[in-house]
């Protein structure tokens, strides 16, 4: 167990987290993301509200839809990453742990006036991901197995009124389902004792969401980087591009006709060596380029992954760098992400 | 007739004479966890007591690897390079890390032999 934004976590189970990663790629690995915070935003006109703080098109975002998006500030940075539901008469939103309340403050701040901001701070969050996720799930609420990638449903889980999204953050096809946090312990129980089902802890998560290219907020991007070095361009609506209207927004759309000078990018160390976060990046003359933001090993790769920043010019996939770790130069290639495919259901 | 002692920072020295084979212990693999990198000396350096002779990689972070005593790299374990889960599997036989040329044989009595790091160990709980 680690302390993680306040809560303390486990990091692996007996499993470790080698062996964790691999069988949430091969089966079902069940994940406590109840740290996580979860937001109800009520009330007439939430969405353009909304629309307001991120760069995304919520306004187009049918019932039972959901979508990725960023909070903004006023230099184009990047505040928080968050998911946003619309549940017909108000948005759910699930927010990283360690800027919720931020993000609650920013809400109630900017948009408080006109629509409440409900932090459900009893609600607790669990993660089914992996190929056979759908067909464990589908033994407790059968209507889930017919769910599309990035899709919403309230439903009867053995009598917990739960809330199942069809989404996560591995890069596998799988769920999120938020529930009372009384009624966690039993509904994790039940999916604990399906045959395909393991728990997993941050470790895998963090190494399956590295190879499935996906950011980690606080490390790939933060309040220094924007949607457009760090390759988000497609969370901004097509509208929000023509309109604006959102914190940064002549810095992002200034960056998306210009260009920026760095990019965030997925590199192969050569070698077996990880290269970790903040290891130095140069190019094969020995210039300093950019910084890793995340590294470590893939074990579904069998091998280093990073990735990181670096300057435009270095950002095509091919281009050889070198990852300094302990000093020592390793070579290394930019490569595309993800590093790992991605398996979303996509119906 | 060989004798093992460790440390506290759970690195395991087994002494033939004055060439004495390193590693790590099952302790402190089960603590690292799956490792899948072992940075390993050139043969020929000169490694100090209580310093950094290699690192080892396991998924979850790198970890620094200390000399239990002063003396010159004779040999590697070039085993570890295509399989270094090797360090999980056997930790104290072909896990093992560096041979030693020992310089001071008074640095291992600063050591602990297998009872005492046993109760060492059970007291970290």
């Amino acid at each position: 167990m680690v302390p993680f934004a306040g809560y303390d976590m486990p990091v692996q189970y007996p499993l470790g987290i080698l062996k964790e990663h691999l069988h949430t790629r091969a089966a079902a690995g069940l994940f406590d993301v109840s740290h996580m915070g979860q937001v109800r935003l009520i009330g007439e006109g939430a969405a353009a509200a909304l629309e307001t703080l991120v760069p995304g098109d919520v306004q187009a975002l049918g019932q039972g839809r959901m979508r990725y998006s960023l909070f903004t500030n006023e230099q184009g940075g990047i505040l928080d990453d968050l998911m946003i539901t619309n549940m017909g008469d108000h948005l759910f939103l699930v927010v990283n742990a360690s800027c919720k309340e931020a993000d609650i403050a920013h809400l109630r701040r900017h948009i408080g006036d006109r629509i409440a901001v409900e932090y459900l701070g009893e609600r607790a969050l669990l993660a089914l991901q992996g190929p056979q996720a759908a067909e464990v799930l589908a033994r407790f609420v059968p209507e889930a197995a017919t769910m599309k990638f990035m899709s919403a449903i309230e439903a009867d889980f053995r009598g917990v009124a739960v809330l199942i999204t069809r989404s996560g953050y591995t890069g596998e096809d799988g769920y999120e389902i938020s529930m009372p946090d009384v009624l966690a312990d039993t509904v994790a129980r039940l999916l604990l004792a399906e045959a395909e089902v393991e728990a997993i802890g941050l470790g895998a998560r963090d190494s399956l969401r590295l190879e499935a290219g996906l950011c980690l907020y606080g490390h790939d991007i933060d309040t220094t980087t924007t949607p457009v070095e760090a390759g988000l361009n497609w969370v901004i609506g097509k509208r929000r591009r023509a309109e604006g209207g959102f914190p940064g927004a002549d810095v992002i759309l200034g960056q998306l006709a210009d260009g920026t000078a760095r990019r965030r990018v997925g590199i192969r160390p050569d070698g077996r060596a990880p290269a970790r976060e903040h290891a130095p990046i140069t190019d094969a003359s020995g210039a300093p380029i950019g910084e890793v933001t995340s590294g470590g090993f893939g074990p579904s790769v069998n091998g280093p992954v990073a990735m990181g920043y670096v300057a435009t010019p270095a950002a095509a996939p091919g281009t050889p760098v070198n990852l300094m770790v302990r000093g020592k130069a390793i070579p290394a290639r930019v490569a595309e992400m993800p590093f790992v495919a991605q398996r979303y259901y996509r119906g | 007739m060989s004798t093992i002692k460790f440390t506290k920072d759970h690195e395991w020295i087994r002494v033939e004479g004055d060439v004495a084979t390193v590693g790590i212990s099952d302790y402190a693999q089960q603590q690292l966890g799956d490792v899948v990198f072992v940075e390993l000396p050139e043969i020929g350096r000169n490694v100090v007591a209580g310093k950094e002779a290699a690192v080892v990689e396991s998924v979850k972070a790198a970890s620094e690897v200390y000399a239990p005593v002063a003396g010159d790299v004779v040999e590697v374990n070039e085993a570890l390079a295509d399989d270094p889960a090797l360090v999980n599997r056997d930790p104290m036989g072909e896990g093992w890390f560096v041979k030693l040329r020992i310089e001071n044989q008074s640095d291992l009595d600063d050591l602990m032999d297998e009872a005492a790091y046993k109760e060492y160990c059970e007291g970290l709980h």
